[in-house]
């Protein structure tokens, strides 16, 4: 039996009157207290702040007022999502104490449903990264095995959901970095269609990729949240204001008579036997269970890759020019504008994002434009359309999440083409706009969580829930990793 | 070796809206600084830009106005470069896409009409403010600059001429062309002294009757018309001097000192610009159906040529009917009221477009406030045409009219204008005067002509100038000739 | 065969004030990273590709209606330098 609460039971023992939003509060920082010093999950916490809306939430229970699913519940919120008069960093220098005159929408929405943030976690800087290894203020250690890394870029988040010092938590996947997380934390992490969840305050990398999603312990956790804060927001140019799915209706139905493809490319070199082991007998699992098996091949995702370190570098170098120093943020020296600008970028930026600043700028400038950038594009469409294809045989596509469980900390920090690869099954999801998630379906031998990627067509979360709420029940995966208390 | 001049004219327009292009801040004039603005005008981390609906509206109007392509689908760009009046160091402009192609403008000169194209009208969000502070004398303070946002955000159109507009003199017709019109649509209020139209020039020459395009300059910071045919010429000459020494001209761009009256070459940056266009990511496409741009066309206002075109119709010729299209509306309006009471359109359109013009001007009344109305000058026109005034009686009963005395007729009477045209007694009148002058009669039966002129006089003298002079020569002839 | 690039002028464009040495390192990753990229040149696709939707929507916008603006203290708090309500900088270079 899991020791934290994750939503629906803390929702249940709140309305029971077992609890209150108060004690669940405590009790996530308490866990922060104990674990903090060995983990790194979070940049800010803001007690005051945090009891003060705990408290509120409680008096609005007693007076009868129920605000929904998060109504109490304490949240981590990544820390590329703006909340007014909190420190919002990105995990940058160049912002280090900025606080946000705005809340995003998503911070909005889960203040009108009573959620308590507990605080702000770690990132890769700017989202860029798949270690939190990248962040100006240390990384974020993984629970299971503190020598390694927690997966990036919400690190932290997937993290604080783990040890429990959150109930659940809201990261951001640009390339992979809510999907990647979880399963090296052994948590449910998802990613939504593209344009259902408002970026509106999101602190952009690329902004055709990035989606702000859920982290949680469960798949009925993941649910719940994701209602809580997608949905059209006139303020985001690229929001969906259709009809949107009703991800619940998904969780029982069980899975007889469904088509789930394989994917063929998302295999072999590279993959731990361990990893593509899970995997296998998940599926084998899932089979037994009434679902036809299909192997499908979409021969576009060996250049998603590519395509990617193209798009997201080009759109994240036009979204950073924002940080030069005037209006907020770092500033250096300089005797001209120029001057100062290129100082407090130099100053401010780490060594990953200048990397992708400089890459990006490269694909689009004059004379390379089209080799580079115009034909990743070209091979984004492809993607999309091979997904079309599978997608007219099968209802879902699975996969593993990483090629690899957790890998220890620095061990890919000197070739950035290394650490590149660890988003090699998350990013077509990311280029195509279509939902997917990640859900921990065993340990292998090092006792390291190994994810299993579920990935449905555009709008398809009904029939991606479904899956997942299968696959989490013949997976069994109930565990908490073992840390122990602060040492000095 | 003779020279042609080749121009082309870069146009942005600040839209009238209530809001920004692309968040809900207000659009105005004169606020405390950095007081109009919200996370995406000013560039904040985790901003998003949404398009005003109106502001396309607009540019679809500019568009049909110019005769443009209104294009079926059309997508926002980035454009990056770095500046600091520009808060998130792209703007949100339009690159092979704009929302209108392929039109053309006609302007007049000396009742000649030129036709020049138009390449292309595009939307984009203008930049913010910045204003030099020097030190002012005061040896240890440093220079800076200060910079307000509240105009960062504000729509703009961009309208770029193709390069058929041939000197200076077109230069400023073309641009006072194109703003009437977009008074007209009431789209912009178009100031060029407060920076809500302006003007950019790209000029070069060429040999004439060449094909080719010479290099070509940019001229900015003309913030007047007259400023811009100066400029242009300027550089026209500037030019064709350097040609003409056997020098070559530069592509660069130049910033017109009006004080000076030369154009200075900026400081150009190594490199040019590479703007490194992209497809806008945080807008979707919009597409622009056919039922859409109807609706737009069907709301169009009368436009000058068109209006220029109905005085034409009412008779009028085409240097007055284009000075009228010009005249402020309220005179237009009274000039058109005139003529459905009855007046004769060409008198009315000289009376308004001379007189009334000119009598507003010396007294410093607005043309809104003058106390002449169409019924008014439908009278005033009749009575000189019906001979009850003389021409020059009638510029007094005008004045009259304007300065509140009344209708022309009270003005006309109680100033004494009214002319004597009674045949009867101004016949009485004609025979005295032959009577009395039997010399001059002699002569008018011997051939001379000129003695009818002294006649007329005479008579007019005994009226105290009050005979119609048309009447007097008439009798005196029919007179005289019996 | 990595990339060759022009990488000071390429952190020209971008206002990078870097350093010989780590210019010097940025372009060796740059030119391993996008020989990796240039992979996107084996497929053979159509030239004119728009940067579409995944949803495929189109024409969203807002009305044109007046919103608050921000508080104008609490934008200056996190400025480096103001004055009279004004963000200052040094002296800017002309034009672009």
């Amino acid at each position: 039996m899991s020791p934290v609460p994750g939503v629906a039971e803390a929702g249940r023992r709140l309305r029971d009157g077992d609890t209150t939003a108060v004690r669940l509060l405590e009790g996530a920082l308490e866990r922060a207290g104990r674990y903090e010093a060995q983990i790194h999950a979070f940049l800010t916490i803001d007690r005051e702040w945090a009891l003060e809306t705990a408290g509120r939430a409680d008096a609005d229970l007693a007076d009868g007022i129920d605000r929904g699913p998060l109504h109490g519940i304490p949240i981590a919120l990544k820390d590329n999502m703006c909340t007014r008069g909190i420190e919002t960093t990105a995990a940058s220098q160049i912002l280090a104490g900025y606080r946000p005159p705005y809340d995003a929408t998503v911070v909005a929405r889960l203040g009108e449903g009573g959620a308590v943030v507990v605080g702000k976690t770690n990132l890769d800087e700017f989202a860029m990264g798949s270690s939190t290894e990248n962040s100006a203020y240390g990384p974020t250690y993984n629970p299971w095995d503190t020598t390694r890394v927690a997966g990036g870029s919400s690190g932290g988040s997937a993290a604080a959901v783990a040890i429990g010092s959150a109930v659940a938590a809201l990261g951001s996947d640009t390339g992979g970095s809510i999907r990647q997380p979880a399963s090296l934390c052994g948590v449910v992490g998802m990613k939504p269609t593209y344009g259902t969840v408002s970026r509106y305050g999101l602190i952009a990398f690329a902004s055709s990729l990035d989606q702000i999603g859920p982290l949680t312990r469960t798949v009925e956790d993941s649910a719940l949240t994701l209602e809580a804060i997608w949905g059209h927001d006139p303020l985001d140019g690229t929001s969906f204001s259709g009809r949107y799915p009703d991800p619940k209706s998904g969780l029982n139905r069980g899975v007889a008579g469904l088509r789930v493809g394989v994917v063929k490319e998302l295999a072999g070199d590279g993959y731990e036997p361990a990893v593509e082991s899970a995997i296998g007998e998940m599926v084998s699992k899932l089979e037994s269970a009434g679902v036809e098996i299909v192997e499908v091949s979409l021969p576009s995702f060996e250049i998603a890759l590519s395509a990617y370190y193209l798009i997201a570098p080009a759109e994240c170098s036009a979204n950073l020019a924002r940080f030069d120093g005037i209006r907020y943020g770092h500033r250096g020296q300089g005797a001209t504008t120029e001057a100062l600008m290129a100082r407090s970028r130099a100053e401010g930026f780490g060594p990953e994002v200048t990397r992708r600043i400089l890459l990006g700028t490269y694909a689009l400038s004059a004379g390379y434009y089209d080799a580079f950038y115009g034909q990743a594009q070209r091979v984004r469409a492809a993607i999309q359309e091979d997904f079309a294809r599978a997608y007219q045989q099968v209802d879902v596509l699975v996969s593993p999440t990483s090629p690899t469980v957790a890998f220890e900390a620095g061990a890919r920090t000197a070739d950035p083409l290394a650490m590149y690869l660890s988003d090699i099954c998350t990013i077509p999801s990311n280029l195509a706009g279509h939902p997917a998630m990640s859900l921990p379906v065993g340990l292998d031998d090092q006792g390291l969580p190994v994810g299993f990627q579920v990935m449905a067509p555009p709008l398809g979360e009904e029939v991606m829930y479904q899956v997942a709420a299968e696959v989490e029940r013949l997976a069994g995966f109930d565990l908490s990793p073992g840390l122990q208390e602060v040492a000095s | 070796m003779s020279w042609e001049p080749v121009i082309g004219i870069e146009a942005h327009v600040e839209l009238l809206t209530d809001s920004k292009m692309f968040c809900g801040c207000a659009v105005g004039f004169g606020a405390e600084p950095n007081t109009d603005v919200c996370p995406t005008c000013l560039g904040l981390p985790g901003a998003l830009p949404v398009p005003n609906k109106a502001a396309i509206e607009s540019i679809m109007a500019i568009g049909l106005a110019l005769n443009c392509e209104v294009s079926e689908r059309s997508v926002f760009h980035r454009k990056n470069y770095f500046y600091a009046d520009l808060p998130k160091n792209y703007q949100i402009s339009q690159f092979d896409n704009p929302v209108c192609t392929g039109g053309y403008l006609d302007i007049e000169i000396e009742g000649v009409t030129h036709r020049v194209g138009i390449e292309r009208a595009h939307m984009e969000e203008d930049t913010g403010k910045s204003t030099h502070v020097g030190a002012g004398g005061r040896i240890h303070a440093a220079e800076s600059t200060l910079l307000d946002f509240n105009r960062s955000g504000v729509p703009l159109v961009e309208i770029v001429s193709r390069p058929e507009i041939r000197g200076a003199e077109e230069s400023r017709a073309y641009a006072q062309e194109l703003r009437s019109l977009i008074v007209e649509l009431g789209v912009s209020d178009a100031r060029l002294e407060e920076g809500s139209m302006r003007f950019d020039a790209n000029v070069s020459i060429r040999h004439q009757g060449s094909s080719e395009l010479g290099t070509k300059v940019e001229v900015k910071n003309m913030n007047s018309f007259r400023s811009l045919e100066r400029a242009v010429e300027h550089e026209i000459a500037r030019q064709i001097e350097l040609a003409d020494s056997g020098g070559t001209v530069v592509q660069e761009t130049r910033h017109w000192d009006e004080e000076a009256g030369v154009t200075h070459s900026m400081r150009t940056k190594e490199g040019s610009s590479d703007y490194r266009y992209f497809v806008e990511p945080d807008l979707v496409p919009m597409v622009l159906d056919r039922q859409w741009v109807q609706r737009i066309r069907e709301g169009l206002p009368e436009l000058p040529a068109q209006r220029r075109e109905r005085y034409r119709g009412d008779g009028l010729g085409e240097a007055l009917a284009g000075v009228l299209t010009a005249v402020d509306p309220a005179l237009r309006h009274v000039y058109e009221v005139a003529v459905a009471e009855g007046a004769e359109p060409k008198a009315a359109a000289n009376w308004v477009t001379g007189e009334v013009i000119g009598w507003s001007r010396r007294h410093e009344v607005e043309p809104s406030e003058l106390q002449l109305d169409g019924a008014a000058l439908a009278e005033l026109v009749g009575m000189v045409g019906e001979g009850k005034i003389s021409s020059s009686a009638a510029k007094e009963v005008l004045d009259g009219v304007l300065s509140g005395e009344g209708s022309p007729a009270r003005v006309a009477a109680s100033r004494d204008l009214i002319q004597i045209s009674d045949r009867a007694s101004l016949g009485d009148l004609v025979a005295k005067v032959l009577e009395s002058n039997p010399k001059a009669v002699e002569g008018y039966r011997g051939g001379d002509e000129k003695v009818v002129g002294f006649l007329v006089g005479q008579v007019m003298r005994a009226t105290q100038g009050k005979a119609d002079p048309r009447v007097v020569d008439e009798l005196l002839r029919e007179q005289l000739l019996a | 065969m990595p990339v060759e690039i022009d990488i000071a002028h390429v952190a020209r464009l971008a206002r990078l004030d870097l350093s010989e040495d780590e210019l010097e390192g940025y372009k060796n990753q740059l030119g391993l990273i996008l020989e990796h990229a240039a992979r996107v040149q084996s497929l053979d696709a159509e030239p004119q590709v728009e940067n579409a939707h995944p949803l495929g929507l189109f024409n969203i916008f807002r009305d044109d209606v007046v919103l608050p603006s921000l508080d104008r203290d609490e934008v200056m708090a996190s400025a480096p330098e103001t004055a009279d309500g004004y963000f200052v900088v040094p002296p800017v270079m002309e034009g672009e």
